[in-house]
């Protein structure tokens, strides 16, 4: 058997053999070393799939041989690849954190469930990216729904539990959304394989059904990227879940649900329908704008830094979709550039947090003074993250909105180039409230003394925070993906 | 040592030295020390790049390229070359000072405050030798933030708030019109490499010239062109030598550097024509506006901070007046009001040190006790108003030649009256510390001079300053090359 022409579906069962093996076995430390490892497999397929794509090549898997448009298709395209290799980098990275973290967070009993747990969402999430069947999607959209639920809802805060069953509310409603968006597609194709889809939709483009199919899955999908105003589940969620939880859902949750907006755009509707026809764009960008101002602004006003960088995931995911609203070449690019920056920038900040708080024992930003004394490593780390999310030059986050700024001049706006930049500002007022605290403050008199996260925390989260700094200097695998997929999405020759 | 090596080892060499002070806070000495060592080659590695620049050719070298077509990378071109002459030979004698002066008010976290500096001049490095605006934008932004721990180095709320205002006005302008206008020249040109003659020509129409020149001019927030100047007076709170790295060493001479850099190797002189005046003006009531304001302003530090906003608006007019005589004369007072405004700092940092004085109408016969120092003030307000034999003098002879020239009446007039502004705030300072009589309180409270190591620093600056009066040529070579005059 030849394992390289497995790699699409291994990309999927690894993680997801993985977890009912976690639970066999009981025992954390046992569960914690089959998930990591199958993390890390899953991140050197999707590496070696990201590399058999990187010449344009469309890789096609058929699951028990069915052909397609009768079986399931895995399908794996730029676009696929290079997210996936997002996630399953995102998880192999936080996994060994949270070693550490989930012994100081999670009841023993219960570890081995938070590992097994992990392994489901994250075979959800790459089973989302890898399909190219619809209802595949819903499917595996729903094993990682249902399996972070659980996941937020093992926090140690009560208020966990709470912040749990918002997003199951929330993500349910989507979820429902979306499955009438697919069914009613079957209804108007009769069949549910993406590409074969799309190739039926060329005749009934314009028809009641298929717009209603749109509406729901646009409205569905955007609940669960949390755009703006659809978010209220997403900060509660993020603050109370446990620390490791918080960085892989930031990082990877809403990125897979900005895909598969982008999937369902480009390759089923096609762009002329979704941006030329239907006033879609303008009500994206409205929403994007407003994402970007009004979260950013609720976040300068929030205690808890967890929620405070919660907020500001809002108000950058506000950029993503302001790139696509575009729906240029330009525009697209500096979105999935975001995408991943913005995973990479917030994972570094939500583990570094995870950090304080096992050291502190909480994150609110009033019992956070002098921590820039208390935890130099941990502190500087946060600010390097925070500059990534104001965009200075030098980071990662200033590639994304150098693209952003540039797509915006591309269409001849200037007032959106000035709202791009003048939200960033609004960063820096949030990102500077945690600087003043941290380094002006006398630190209270209990927790003076030097004492830094644990290095099983550290090196994760630095491992990011560098990886930060990396993209923002070196982006061949970052604007040259984004840029391929860009161009694969719109049908151009790159 | 290739040109190119040269440039790496320049921008090199102080992160080094940062890292080894920190290694060595335990050790005082020895960490001053590694900071005398380390400005000492650099300033020996951007000397030893100067033959080749005379000689008309520019070390190039790129390091990375995080976007397609836009390197980060380096060219030493005769302005960045003067600019890191002055920054790199100003650091040595600054450092002289910082260690007087730190030790003699026994400032807290000096170690902090060495590393930050050493920073500083890498990002101040990096700016002068950029050759293109994202590089030159990387390090400019860079400064700001390794600046703000020193402008908030005593950690009060007034340093705090300072702070605010410091980050505020120049991460906001930078952001808010600095970067569109590098994007957007990116997309209009293709390219934001500096290029003599300039890269827009023929690529934008004359309105977006002139939204461009704004976005620039005021985005530029370290210029201090008004109204965006607020941060040079709030930042005063920090430790003298960080007055003296902002106003002389790196940080406001990063924005008129870049200004001019920008209008002469991104504009062109030729395709600003005829958007110049608004220019002129807008720098002109900077200048006029902030000389009456020094004029009222009886802290000494402050008096000095508004008369920074003032002369750094002399070189944005004199590249506004488009005349390459005016632009030979802004280029020169980079390096003149450099050096005229850090023998001032020095000695209100003396004054502060030996008499914990900070307010001009304390100083009454100070010129008794503090000779020294107070001679050197005397000669670096001669540089400010402009009189021989101070080397004020040939920078305002160019800027006046060049604005004759072109028939910049206005910019004549600002310049005279500017000239008589400044010696009415600046001669009253050295007649009370000469010719008035100390208070009974005075005499009763003897001191002498400042720490040896401050007088030094001071002297060293009070006599380049007239040193460069008399020998003017070597920045002027530089400066006429800038020009483009053969």
């Amino acid at each position: 058997m030849n394992v390289s022409a497995h790699l699409p579906v291994l990309q999927v069962v690894v993680p997801l053999f993985s977890a009912p093996l976690a639970v066999l076995f009981r025992r954390a430390s046992v569960a914690f070393l089959l998930v990591t490892a199958a993390s890390w497999a899953a991140f050197a397929i999707a590496i070696a799939l990201w590399q058999q794509t990187g010449d344009g090549q469309v890789i096609s898997y058929a699951i028990g041989n069915w052909p397609a448009p009768w079986g399931i298709e895995y399908r794996v395209d730029r676009l696929s690849a290079f997210v996936l290799m997002l996630l399953s980098g995102m998880a192999a990275i936080i996994l060994p954190y949270s070693r550490a973290s989930v012994e100081r967070e999670i009841p023993s009993e219960q570890r081995y469930l938070f590992y097994a747990l992990f392994a489901l969402s994250l075979a959800g999430l790459l089973g989302i990216t890898v399909t190219g069947d619809a209802f595949n999607i819903f499917v595996f959209l729903e094993i990682s729904s249902l399996s972070s639920y659980v996941l937020i809802a093992l926090g140690r805060n009560r208020r966990a539990l709470t912040a749990a069953l918002q997003y199951l509310v929330m993500g349910t409603i989507g979820a429902t959304f979306i499955v009438i968006g697919i069914g009613l597609l079957y209804l108007v194709t009769g069949t549910l394989n993406l590409a074969d889809m799309a190739s039926r939709l060329g005749q009934v483009n314009d028809t009641r059904p298929v717009l209603a199919a749109l509406s729901f899955l646009t409205v569905g999908i955007s609940l669960k990227l949390a755009l703006f105003p659809l978010h209220q589940w997403l900060p509660n969620a993020y603050t109370y879940a446990p620390s490791a939880v918080s960085a892989f859902l930031a990082a990877t949750a809403t990125k897979v649900s900005v895909y598969v907006l982008i999937r369902f755009y480009y390759t089923v509707f096609g762009a002329s329908l979704v941006f030329e026809r239907l006033p879609l764009p303008q009500i994206m960008l409205v929403l994007a704008l407003a994402a970007m101002f009004a979260a950013s602004a609720i976040a300068i006003y929030q205690d808890g830094l967890k929620k405070l960088f919660a907020y500001s995931s809002v108000a950058q995911i506000g950029y993503i979709t302001l790139g696509l609203s575009f729906g240029s070449l330009l525009g697209l690019t500096a979105s999935l550039v975001h995408l991943f920056n913005h995973a990479v920038t917030k994972g570094a900040l939500f583990l570094l947090i995870g950090g304080v708080r096992a050291v502190m024992g909480r994150s609110r930003i009033s019992h956070l003074h002098g921590l820039g004394r208390v935890m130099p490593v941990t502190s500087f780390g946060i600010v390097l993250g925070g500059l990534s999310l104001i965009g200075v030059p030098g980071t990662a986050g200033f590639i994304s909105k150098w693209y952003l700024v540039l797509a915006a001049f591309e269409q001849g706006q200037w007032w959106l180039a000035l709202a791009i930049v003048g939200s960033s500002l609004l960063a820096v007022v949030y990102v500077w409230r945690f600087v003043e605290v941290a380094y002006f403050r006398e630190p209270h008199a209990e927790a003076s003394e030097r004492r830094e996260a644990p290095l099983g925390l550290l090196v994760p989260a630095w491992i990011l925070v560098l990886a930060t700094l990396y993209f923002g200097l070196e982006t061949s695998v970052t604007v040259g993906s984004a840029k391929a997929a860009a161009a694969m999405l719109l049908g151009l020759s790159p | 040592m290739t040109g190119d090596a040269l440039v790496l080892l320049a921008l090199a060499v102080p992160v080094i030295g940062g890292v080894a002070i920190s290694l060595s806070g335990r050790r005082p000495n020895l960490r001053e020390a590694i900071t005398l060592t380390t400005s000492g080659a650099l300033f020996l590695l951007v000397a030893a790049l100067l033959p080749a620049v005379l000689g008309g050719t520019s070390p190039e070298v790129q390091l990375l390229e995080p976007l397609a077509g836009l390197p980060i990378a380096f060219r030493v071109e005769p302005l960045g070359m003067l600019f890191a002459l002055l920054a790199s030979g100003l650091w040595i004698v600054n450092s002289v000072y910082s260690i007087g002066y730190m030790r003699g008010n026994k400032e807290a976290h000096q170690t902090r405050f060495y590393v930050c500096f050493a920073l500083a001049l890498a990002s101040t490095i990096g700016i002068a030798f950029a050759a293109n605006l994202l590089t030159l934008f990387l390090f400019y932004e860079a400064l700001t933030l390794v600046t703000y721990p020193l402008v908030t180095h005593h950690g009060t709320d007034e340093a705090k708030r300072a702070g605010r205002v410091y980050l505020g006005v120049l991460i906001g302008t930078s952001v808010l019109f600095f970067l569109p206008a590098i994007a957007y020249t990116w997309h209009a040109a293709g390219t934001t490499e500096f290029r003599p003659g300039g890269i827009l020509a023929g690529h934008v129409t004359p309105g977006i010239i002139t939204a461009l020149l704004a976005l620039f001019v005021f985005g530029i927030g370290k210029a201090a062109v008004m109204p965006f100047h607020r941060w040079l007076p709030a930042a005063m709170v920090a430790p003298t030598p960080v007055s003296a790295l902002l106003h002389a060493v790196a940080v406001v001479k990063a924005g008129v550097f870049a200004v001019v850099k920008i209008l002469v190797y991104v504009f062109g002189l030729e395709v600003l024509t005829g958007n110049g005046d608004w220019l002129v003006a807008v720098a002109g009531f900077t200048i006029i506006a902030a000389s009456v304001v020094a004029l009222r302003a009886n802290n000494l530090k402050r008096r000095l901070a508004y008369s920074t906003v003032s002369q750094l608006s002399y070189v944005v007019l004199a590249t506004a007046v488009l005349a390459p005589l005016s632009v030979v004369g802004a280029v020169f007072h980079i390096l003149a009001h450099a050096l005229g405004k850090i023998t001032l700092f020095f000695a209100a940092g003396a004054i502060y040190t030996a008499a914990h004085k900070t307010e001009v109408s304390q100083l009454d016969g100070i010129g008794r006790r503090m000779p020294w120092t107070m001679g050197a003030f005397a000669i670096g307000a001669l540089s400010m108003i402009g009189l021989p034999p101070a080397a004020g003098f040939v920078s305002k002879w160019f800027i006046l030649s060049g604005a004759m020239a072109e028939g910049q009446w206005l910019a004549v007039a600002v310049i005279i009256g500017s000239a008589l502004l400044s010696a009415g705030y600046f001669l009253p300072v050295v007649h009370r510390a000469f010719f008035r009589a100390p208070s009974a309180e005075e005499t009763a409270h003897p001191h002498g001079e400042a720490p040896l190591a401050i007088v030094i620093a001071l002297l060293l600056t009070a006599a380049g300053t007239v040193a460069l009066f008399f020998a003017p040529g070597l920045p002027l070579a530089l400066a006429r090359q800038v020009a483009g005059i053969p």
